[in-house]
């Protein structure tokens, strides 16, 4: 079981308390209506689908109910870094040669 | 004494003698028995059948590894448990055995005729025999499969039996406690940490346990060792025995499997049969050792023919010799060790067989002082004896020539085709695999876990060797807790180490392709099965393994990965690492549900959700149906009724006079704050900023795709307060979507969500005596159509209690939700049932609840839409508020595919012939059609027991709003049923009756 990081609570704690939600940093159109077909479907349905480093939502449903933001890799789930929603995309370069380390 | 047992020899207890059973015989064995050892001991090696070819089979191991002696252990009624390796049980006063696969005996069984036909279930004969012809499959195919399928026979009766679960969080954990854990524990001990040391056997000690001859520190062995546990112990070091680690899970999680009771003649009072253990430890340390390869040859599964380091098992730790004139054929020096010790043991070796031309002088030297014949370069090439070996063709070789087979008469045939480490937990924790040319075998590289690797387990040999290595790598280990290592080095004497050569199949001077040399002796899977899985286009192991089984048993391949990897390689020309090691998967050993369930069984599988008025509807003979995690009553049949009479009874009741109906399950979710009203219009499609405090909404939640995910009644408690109402399976769902969109999309909006649902009781009263009923309980407004309009809501008291009262239905009757505090909720409802007698109050349940609904047109979402479902399409449009900038689904609404012709709509559907249709029924517009037919939609909903006097249904059908009179049809097994399309309407469509 993956532990994870909830930069709202400060603690590490196991997967059963977080629910996954999803691929980070999408936001919905400030004005809905005011786009175009093609627009909403990329916003509504495109996805990354990435086989490695994967910016993606968590909330921590069984604690303080936050949804968060999280880098992992799909391959070996392995989370480089939790942050709050809200904050901006890390830069995945710098934070992998921080994990090589 | 039994004639196979040596005086002196084992750590069996000589003064404790154990009777069991095995197929109704009793047998008497020692104390520190495995039932295998046991048998043995009265030179019993015929333990099962096969699983595909029905052959007779023994124990070919010691250990858990064991493919073949798989055997039912039965303690009392409930008690039974298939599959259990007669290699690991241990034997107790009174223990039922019994073998598997055999009919009508294990000595004469009648699915032999199997290994006759054996040519016939060669590789992928699951594929292919079954193709054809098809009338085979009833009568012939699926009887042969049934029967086949599984090992053993399942338990029948309720396992009386607790687990238990437990977490524990330490430093460090050591899997395997032979000579390199218990030398890791050492450096770790006396430090201030936590360490836990576990091994699967019912002693520690390892390889050590076969080796009484070393000397380790000055010391014997034995002594060594249960000095170095003592001292283990004493130091804090938490030993844990008969305890497998089954799994190794993401950042170092480790299950760890402990049999506490299999092994004991009466079970304890309150004691659990096994414990599951998830320790989340800081660093790890595998030391599982190696496991022995067999050799692939001709009969190489016939009773008798044995590991040779498994023989030695039996003699050293039970006192047990396997036979008393073994042949041994071995590609590798340790084999020859095991000859050694049983000649000593008083057998007479009839020869050792080596494929190699070049043996150590010493190990020549010992046999020749022992009297042994030495074959050097030489083959099996077949053994004979029908229920156990007694004989052995031997044949020289020299070169790729092999010469003329001799045969020799023996009572065992130990073999040895060298050592795998056993990697499979490394594996688990996705550890990397190198491939090692000199032992011909794959050893740990790197893992992303805090883990080490160590001893046999990464290809080392000699207990001294052992020991070294697990003083120095659980340095590594050590250092990352911020501990300093020693690294003791340790002197052994008499160590037995050696060296061998990777044998595929042994050569043969017969047809290799008539063989039955087995490679997984689980699954029948032969070397020759492996080499035509090639043949027939299979590249990778993985290919090769699922057409042939192989390493498909449940030893997870311990003994067959290598041995068929080898002769797969070979057969593609390639390299070993070319053609990969299939994965090694949790868990380890087999491991029962029980232990896996824990404490979630029965009562405790999942949580019941109950309202405080369920007991109430108990106490009432109300039968229950689960909702999400709710327990809800169904209907309350009176004596002798069927649940359609009942349905009907409460339906006209509450039709005629007054039904009272508990919707304490609606989710509720009170929605606070400067911004609540602008937060409820943005999530919901109907207009709520203009929403009067004091008034209740229906409300339609869509996803921003447009489709419909939930409904409810919103009402606005006071300027800056909501009650919204979700449906029953629906409110963490809707709770969860709420939170998402505040907190991701609008966190400026200053709204605060909370789920209520188990703060309020919900009594709902509808009918048209109704308001009669409530209005002699309620203080603080008069339930008059003028004072109390249908749809509205008010801050009051109820029977005394405070209450937010609603006007609303989903009935079509006058109707009232009336909210209080939930612990009063039962009070309040026996208040209302005892006044209520008056009006022939009668308590309705779920299934009343949807036909009444289901009459007036109001839908369920979930069951009359399905996720792909529009307000539209539900005839809806009515609830999308017209005006509003945005709502979540409004744009979704105009996609091009949701504003298209011909989607599926919801419409009223009324049979001619009157007949009821089955829900989820399909429906098409030409019942003359070929089959397969074009399905225009389905039956959503459908009733016989309303107040219309007819069957109603509702259905989505492509374009069925523009179908109104329009017949369809529901083509059914037996016949075909015609059907109108009409509204959804059947009952009061002037709402008449919500007036009071
Ligand atoms: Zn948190």
């Amino acid at each position: 079981m993956i532990q994870i990081h909830c930069p709202y609570c400060g603690e590490t704690l196991p997967e059963l308390e977080f629910a996954y939600a999803g691929e980070a940093h999408i936001d919905r159109p400030e004005s809905p209506s005011a786009q175009t077909d093609e627009e909403w479907a990329e916003f509504l349905f495109m996805r990354q689908n990435v086989k490695g480093p994967h910016f993606e939502r968590w909330r921590h449903l069984h604690g303080c109910g936050r949804f968060f933001n999280a880098v992992r890799n799909t391959i070996t789930d392995r989370f480089y870094i939790t942050y709050k929603a809200g904050e901006p995309r890390p830069d995945l370069a710098t934070l992998l040669e921080e994990d090589n380390k | 004494m039994s004639t196979y047992r040596v005086r002196g020899k084992g750590r069996v207890d000589a003064s404790k003698p154990i009777v069991f059973t095995f197929d109704g015989k009793p047998y008497t064995g020692l104390k520190g028995d495995t039932v295998a050892s046991a048998l043995l001991s009265h030179g019993v090696h015929l333990m099962g059948r096969s699983f595909k070819y029905h052959r007779p089979r023994g124990a070919i191991a010691a250990g858990s590894e064991e493919p073949n002696a798989l055997i039912g252990t039965r303690r009392s009624a409930g008690r039974f448990e298939p599959n259990t390796r007669a290699t690991v049980q241990e034997i107790w006063e009174g223990l039922e055995t019994n073998s598997q696969n055999k009919f009508p005996s294990l000595k004469w069984d009648v699915g032999a005729v199997n290994d006759a036909a054996y040519m016939m279930f060669s590789a992928g004969f699951y594929y292919k025999t079954f193709m054809w012809p098809r009338s085979f499959w009833d009568k012939v195919y699926e009887p042969f499969i049934r029967a086949a399928a599984g090992l053993g026979v399942s338990p029948t009766e309720h396992d009386p039996d607790t687990y238990a679960s437990r977490n524990l969080y330490c430093d460090l954990l050591i899997v395997g406690a032979g000579p390199a854990g218990i030398a890791a524990a050492r450096e770790a001990a006396g430090k201030g940490l936590s360490v836990v040391l576990v091994d699967e056997n019912a002693e520690m000690g390892g390889s050590i346990l076969s080796e009484p001859q070393a000397k380790i520190e000055g010391k014997t062995s034995w002594d060594w060792l249960s000095d170095e546990l003592a001292d283990l112990k004493a130091a804090g070091v938490k030993l844990m025995t008969r305890t497998t680690a089954i799994g190794y899970y993401h950042e170092n999680l480790i299950a760890l499997v402990e049999k506490l009771t299999d092994h004991l003649p009466t079970l304890p009072a309150d004691t659990p049969r096994e414990r599951m253990w998830r320790v989340r430890a800081k660093q790890v340390v595998l030391a599982q050792g190696a496991l022995e390869k067999p050799l692939v040859f001709h009969g190489n599964d016939r009773p008798g023919v044995m590991l040779a380091g498994s023989a030695q098992t039996y003699l050293h730790r039970y006192g047990v010799k396997v036979g008393n004139s073994p042949v041994v054929v071995t590609s590798h020096d340790s084999a020859w060790y095991a000859a050694f010790d049983l000649q000593d043991a008083g057998a007479y070796v009839q020869a050792i067989v080596d494929t190699r031309a070049q043996v150590r002088q010493d190990l020549q030297a010992e046999a020749r002082s022992r009297g042994i014949p030495v074959k050097l370069s030489h083959t099996v090439t077949a053994t004979g004896g029908r229920l156990r070996v007694n004989n052995v063709r031997v044949n020289p070789l020299s070169g790729t020539n092999v010469g003329a087979g001799q045969w020799i008469k023996c009572d065992a045939l130990l073999m040895s085709g060298g050592w795998t480490p056993s990697l499979h937990l490394f594996s688990h924790t996705k550890g990397s695999l190198a491939w090692d040319d000199d032992l011909t075998t794959f050893l740990p590289k790197d893992t992303p876990e805090d883990c080490v690797i160590t001893g046999a387990s990464r290809g080392l040999w000699g207990t001294e060797a052992a020991l070294r290595d697990g003083a120095t790598r659980v340095g590594e280990a050590l250092a990352k807790l911020g501990v300093e290592a020693t690294a003791t080095e340790y002197t052994v004497a008499d160590d037995r180490t050696g060296s061998g050569v990777m044998m595929r199949e042994l050569p043969t001077d017969r047809s290799p392709g008539k063989a039955k040399a087995f490679v997984d002796y689980q699954n029948d899977v032969t070397a020759k099965d492996l080499r035509l899985a090639v043949r027939e286009g299979m590249r990778s192991i993985e290919h090769v393994k699922r057409y042939t089984t192989n390493g498909m048993a449940t030893d997870q391949g311990k003994m067959s990965n290598i041995n068929g990897l080898n002769i797969a390689a070979d057969a593609l020309g390639k390299k070993q690492p070319q053609v990969g090691l299939t994965t090694f998967r949790p868990p380890y050993t087999p491991t029962t549900f029980g232990a896996f369930a824990g404490y979630h069984r029965g009562e405790h599988f999942e949580v019941v959700r109950k309202t405080q008025i369920d007991a109430w509807a108990e106490t009432q003979g109300a039968v229950f149906e689960p909702v999400g995690q709710w327990r809800r009553a169904r209907y309350f049949p009176k004596a002798g009724e069927t649940m359609d009479q009942a349905v009907t009874r409460e339906c006209a009741a509450t039709r005629a006079s007054v039904g009272i109906f508990d919707a304490s399950t609606l989710g509720k979710i009170e929605v606070v704050g400067p911004d609540a009203a602008e937060f409820v219009n943005r999530m919901y499609t109907n207009p709520f900023l203009k929403l009067a405090p004091g008034k209740c909404r229906y409300g339609l939640l869509l996803g921003d795709d447009g489709f419909i995910r939930d409904d409810g009644v919103i009402a606005r408690v006071d300027e800056n307060r909501f009650h919204v109402t979700t449906t029953t399976g629906g409110a963490a769902r809707v709770l969860n979507m709420m939170e998402d969109y505040l907190q991701t999309e609008w966190p400026d909006l200053n709204v605060w969500l909370t789920s209520t649902t188990e703060q309020w009781s919900t009594v709902a009263l509808n009918g048209p005596n109704a308001a009669k009923l409530l209005a002699p309980f309620v203080e603080g407004i008069e339930l008059t159509e003028e004072a109390f309009p249908h749809m509205s809501c008010v801050n009051c008291t109820v029977a005394g209690y405070p209450a937010r009262l609603w006007r609303v239905s989903f009935t079509g009757e006058v109707g009232f939700e009336i909210n209080v505090a939930a612990p009063y909720g039962r009070d309040l409802w026996e208040k209302l049932w005892e006044a209520g007698q008056q009006y022939d109050i009668t308590p309705y349940g779920t299934e009343t609840m949807h036909v009444l609904r289901a009459e007036k047109g109001y839908i369920i979402v979930g069951q009359d839409t399905d996720g792909t479902v529009t307000p539209a399409d539900a005839g809806m449009d009515w609830a999308v508020g017209k005006k509003k900038d945005d709502f979540v689904g409004m744009r979704g609404l105009k996609r091009p595919d949701l504003v298209a012709e011909n989607r599926k709509q919801l419409v009223g559907l009324l049979t001619e012939d009157n007949s009821w249709l089955e829900e989820g029924a399909q429906i098409v517009f030409d019942p003359k059609q070929p089959v397969p037919m074009t399905m225009r939609g389905h039956v959503t909903s459908s009733y016989n027991q309303g107040t219309t006097g007819r069957p109603i249904a509702l259905a989505v059908i492509e374009g069925g709003h523009s179908k109104m009179g329009e017949t369809v049809y529901i083509p059914m097994p037996d016949r075909t049923i015609a059907a109108k399309i009409t509204g959804t309407v059947f009952y009061d469509p002037e709402n008449s009756r919500l007036k009071i």
